[in-house]
This record gives structure tokens, C-alpha cells and sequence, in this order.
């Protein structure tokens, strides 16, 4: 099987193509530069180093989320209309399990962690013993409620992410030993990882796809405040 | 002999709150031009609210080129190009198309070809008429009011446009002191042709010795007077506020442009954009166009004035044609703007 993989879910771009479990080429890059203008020469690159043509893909494996918006509709939006313009299989994996999945220490929480802004994050609480399993789901949370409820696990946790260094002071205040820090390269999200993670995952629905935000828009949480979601026209319709 | 190859563009929109793909023959002819519109999302907020728009866009854009290439019964190896609008708009919702579009011209190998989103809306008249050159378009949409001289196909110079609100945008702030549902131009259009032009609203720069225009004090005077007889517990005749609002905004574009028609050597002048579609502005113009039998006047059909592909398609056929190609890096550019004239 063929595969490409892609992540831009944040700072960091991931792009690989594999045979099944083998690697063929990658690239990733960790500069504050526009996934719209780095992610596709990208692509390009990278399955022609790797000798895949498009036509010759049979699956599209992309990081959904969660992640910044932007960034997650840049990949999103090309494996998807690379899949569907290529009638072959595309699979969602999640942006944390992904970081997750680079520690195999079996005897500690994996806490993979992405920056959400105003001290709340994106995280989610892996173990990977054997598999790689998720205890506690994808979620958006403020920074110091999430530390305060690990704590309670009485477990030894391992925070993974390019944004763990911002948040390494508070996360040492709280939860004190019990808090260990991967090697760094650990900490930036490969897609060679993602497309054997996504390798043994169901293909989903092409035309519904979209990210995991994990988060409303500030929009309609506060028109939620006062209205309620039923019985609505539909928002988007073709004239 | 057989006939000579049609050229087929594969066009995609998503500038704003509609998510558009078109199949174009030869730049003039349209084979599907699926419009997904998310007015009834934005209505909620009374506007359009960028990162729901962008959501919006990735839910929509395979469903809408699935359905493009269905409807123009075409397969991608049928297609000579993709086009896609890069700018201006917001940023989020270029993206979401600029990708799909980079992706579909990778996974086919086809030439990728980056559109200016207002040059799309001047070609939407394209399907009205073939466009002769030197031209001027008078463009006013929601975010645009512009007046655009092309000397030549594919060269656009601006040569006046609004200092402030565009057009639209005074038509939805209006429409909302009126307690209109967002987009209100054409309710307030309909309401502009039952009353009077009773408050003589200002008429922004229409004396000014060039070529732009201000809409945000004609907005505050209409919300002044609102605002007043409220306050005095008076009511004002709706219909002759429509009308008294509508009639400034059609004599200053309508006067500035005639202005234009006279100043430059053209052959044609072309109205298009959002606000094109108003019934009032277009009696205007034509009946001002009439005495002036030098220069063609040529409307962008009402049901492509609004934000939609086949625009994009026409006016990408005309940049395929110059060779005009992007690479795999195209990005979205959410203030792209023509030149101005020097």
C-alpha cells in the first residue's frame, strides 16, 4: 500500500510517503513559515524523491486535529481534495495521538500538549502498552483545571509537544515529580509515525471530512448563549 | 477536420461565504456553476463571521467539485486548466479553495491558474457580451466600490474608489437600523421603489474633481434621522427612507461613473459585482447609458453577480491564454488589489 501522510496541525509540517511500514522520503519543517505556501511543493517533493506518482496512492492519511484552525484546514483541505480527486481512501488521525504515539515508555501517562492561547490547551491522555491507547479523549482546557485533574491520577506523566517548553514552569508547580520531560526530538510530530498510525485505521467518509477543532467559534458559542441549534434552516445550501 | 479542441477550466471560488466551483467552456460558456451559499449561517451574527465561513468551506468544497464535474458531464482528463481565486478576500475561506485547487491541479497534473477575485466579477459580464477593450467597470459589492479602467484584456488600473464603507456595506448597516435581516440590499431595493426621495440625504464627493467615492456619512446622516425620530417618538416613512438612501448611493455611482465614461476613450462600460444585481442602480445606468451611444453599456447577468465560479472561470481563461500559470506555492493574498492608475 502507498501512502501519504501529511500533519500542518501546527507550527511544525510533516509531510512522508511509505509502503506500508516502510519509509520512502519525508520532510518536516519547523519554522514559522505558511503552510498554504510550503505544504504542496512539499508534497511534491517528497513523492518524488520517493518515486509515487499521485495516481499510484492508495491512501491519504492527515493529522485532524486538534490544532490551530488555519493549519488544520490547510491539510485538511488538500488531503482531502487529494483524495477525492484521486478515488483513493482518506484516514483522520488525531493531532495529539500522533505526538503520543512517538513514546513507547508503557509505564507512564503520555500527555501530548498543544498551545490554545490564554493558558488553556489542547491535550488528551494517552498509554501505550503494546498499543497505543487513549484514556482520556481529545480535549480544550484550561491549563491549570487539566494539571490539577492529572494530578489526581497518582501517575507518573510524560508531557510531548513543541509547546511544553511554554508551559514546563507550571506544569513543574503542579504536579512536581510526577511530571518528566521527553528527549526533544520526540516533541516534533513526525509523519512517518502518522502514516503507520493511520495505516491500520478505517478509511472515512471523503465528503464530510472535516477537522476535529475541538472548539466552537467564539461566534456561536455566544449566539448559543441565547438560541438554541434545532429546528433551524439549513446553514449552507447549494442555489 | 475535426473540430478545433475546446478549452475547459475547472474554476473554484471561496472568497467570502459562498463556496463555488464552475466548469467553463472557452471562457464564455457554462457547463455547471455550483454555488453553496452560507447566508442562512451569517444570518445568525448579522454578518459574516470569517472562521465559520472557513469552516464552512472544507464541509463544502469536494461535494461542490463532485458535483461541478458531474453536472458538466466532464472527467479531469477533459480539463485544460484549474483556476482559482487567491485575493482579496478573507483569508481563512482563499485558503480552503487555494488548496483544493493546488491539489486537484497536482493529483492531474494541470495548469494552475490564480485569479483576481474583482477581475472574476468584471468577467461575469462575459456572459453577457464579449468584452471589448479599453473598457471601465464599475464594481461595487459588499467589500469593493471601485471604478476600474482596462486598457487592454487582462491589465486593470483603478481609478477611484471608496474612501471608506463600500457600497454594501452601507446597504447592510442601513438594513439593520431598519431591522432587516442580513444581506438587506435587496429588500431595501425592493422597499427604494414604492417611496420618496423625502430626506435628501448628502451626496459624498459627487462634485469632487476625481473618482472616489465615501459612503459612511451618507450611513451616519440615515442614522441620525433614525435615530432622531425615535428619540421624538415619531416614525419615519420606511419606504421613503429606502428610497431617500437608495437615491444617494445611485446619483453619486451613477454621476461618477458617467464622469468616467466621458473622461476615458472607452468602448464599453461594464457594471458588475454584489450590488450589480440592484434594480435601481441598473434602470440608473442604462437609462444614462442610452444618451451616450459611443460607449456600450454591458450588465454582469443578474444570477452571477453575486460571488460564484463561472466569473472566475471566465476571467481565468483570459489569464490561461497569457500564460499566466502559479506554482505549487500559491497562497492566498486577502488584500490583493489591482493597480492603481499612475
Amino acid at each position: 500500500m502507498k501512502i501519504l501522510a501529511i500533519d500542518t496541525s501546527n507550527i511544525p509540517l510533516s509531510v512522508a510517503v511509505l509502503e506500508d511500514k516502510t519509509l520512502l522520503a519525508t520532510m518536516t519543517t519547523n519554522i514559522k513559515k505558511n503552510h498554504s505556501i510550503t505544504l504542496m511543493p512539499a508534497i511534491a517533493d517528497v513523492m518524488k524523491l520517493a518515486g509515487v506518482k499521485p495516481a499510484e496512492l492508495d491512501r491519504i492519511i492527515v493529522a485532524q486535529g486538534p490544532g490551530s484552525f488555519t493549519g488544520l484546514r490547510i491539510g485538511v483541505a488538500t488531503a482531502k481534495t487529494l483524495a477525492f480527486a484521486l478515488d483513493c481512501e482518506l484516514v483522520g488521525v488525531s493531532s495529539l495521538e500522533l505526538l503520543a504515539a512517538g513514546i513507547s515508555d508503557d509505564k507512564t501517562d503520555i500527555v501530548p500538549l498543544f498551545d490554545a492561547r490564554r493558558n488553556h490547551v489542547f491535550s488528551g491522555l494517552y498509554r501505550n502498552s503494546n498499543e497505543l491507547i487513549n484514556e482520556l479523549p481529545d480535549q480544550h482546557r484550561d491549563l491549570v483545571a487539566w494539571l490539577t485533574e492529572l494530578k489526581e491520577r497518582n501517575q507518573s506523566q510524560i508531557f510531548v509537544g513543541t509547546d511544553v517548553d511554554l508551559f514546563k514552569p507550571q506544569i513543574i508547580d503542579i504536579l512536581g515529580e510526577q511530571a518528566y520531560f521527553p528527549a526533544p526530538f520526540l516533541n516534533v510530530p513526525q509523519a512517518f509515525i502518522l502514516g503507520l498510525i493511520g495505516k491500520d485505521k478505517e478509511p472515512v467518509e471523503q465528503e464530510t471530512f472535516i477537522p476535529n477543532y475541538l472548539r466552537l467559534t467564539q461566534a456561536e458559542s455566544q449566539w448559543l448563549e441565547t438560541h438554541s441549534d434545532k429546528d433551524h434552516n439549513t446553514y449552507v445550501e447549494k442555489i | 477536420m475535426s473540430a478545433e479542441k475546446k478549452n475547459l477550466i475547472l474554476a473554484f471560488e471561496s472568497s467570502c461565504d459562498e463556496t463555488s466551483v464552475a466548469v467553463v467552456e472557452d471562457g464564455h460558456i457554462i457547463l455547471s456553476n455550483i454555488v453553496a451559499t452560507q447566508v442562512n449561517s451569517h444570518k445568525r451574527f448579522g454578518g459574516v463571521v470569517p472562521e465559520v465561513a472557513s469552516r464552512h468551506h472544507i464541509e463544502q468544497i469536494t461535494s461542490c467539485v463532485q458535483d461541478a464535474m458531474t453536472e458538466a458531464n466532464v472527467s479531469y482528463d477533459d480539463l485544460d486548466a484549474v483556476a482559482v481565486t487567491y485575493g482579496p478576500g478573507l483569508v481563512g475561506a482563499l485558503l480552503v479553495g487555494v488548496s483544493a485547487a493546488k491539489a486537484i491541479a497536482f493529483a492531474h497534473e494541470l495548469p494552475l491558474i490564480p485569479v483576481n477575485h474583482m477581475a472574476g466579477h468584471i468577467f461575469a459580464a462575459r456572459y453577457e457580451s464579449e468584452i471589448s477593450y479599453p473598457s471601465m467597470a464599475l464594481l461595487v459589492s459588499g467589500g469593493h466600490t471601485e471604478l476600474v479602467y482596462m486598457p487592454e484584456e487582462g491589465q486593470f488600473e483603478i481609478i477611484g474608489e471608496t474612501r471608506d464603507d463600500a457600497a454594501g456595506e452601507a446597504y447592510d448597516k442601513v438594513g439593520r437600523v431598519l431591522g432587516m435581516t442580513y444581506p438587506s440590499g435587496k429588500e431595501i431595493d425592493e422597499l427604494a421603489h414604492t417611496g420618496k426621495d423625502t430626506f435628501n440625504f448628502p451626496r459624498a464627493m459627487i462634485k469632487d474633481d476625481n473618482y472616489d467615492f465615501s459612503f459612511s456619512g451618507l450611513k451616519s446622516a440615515f442614522i441620525n434621522t433614525v435615530h432622531h425620530a425615535d428619540q421624538l417618538g415619531e416614525t419615519l416613512d420606511r419606504a421613503d427612507l429606502a428610497t431617500s438612501f437608495q437615491q444617494s448611493v445611485v446619483d453619486v455611482l451613477a454621476e461618477k461613473t458617467l464622469r468616467a465614461c466621458h473622461e476615458y476613450d472607452i468602448k464599453q462600460l461594464i457594471l458588475a459585482g454584489g450590488v450589480a444585481a440592484n434594480k435601481g442602480l441598473r434602470a440608473r445606468l442604462e437609462a444614462d447609458m442610452e444618451k451616450m451611444d459611443t460607449v456600450e453599456f454591458i450588465k454582469a447577468p443578474i444570477k452571477l453577480c453575486g460571488d460564484n465560479a463561472a466569473m472566475i472561470g471566465a476571467a481565468g481563461y483570459v489569464e490561461f491564454l497569457k500564460g499566466q500559470r502559479a506554482g505549487l506555492d500559491l497562497n492566498a493574498d486577502p488584500s490583493l488589489e489591482f493597480d492603481w492608475i499612475a
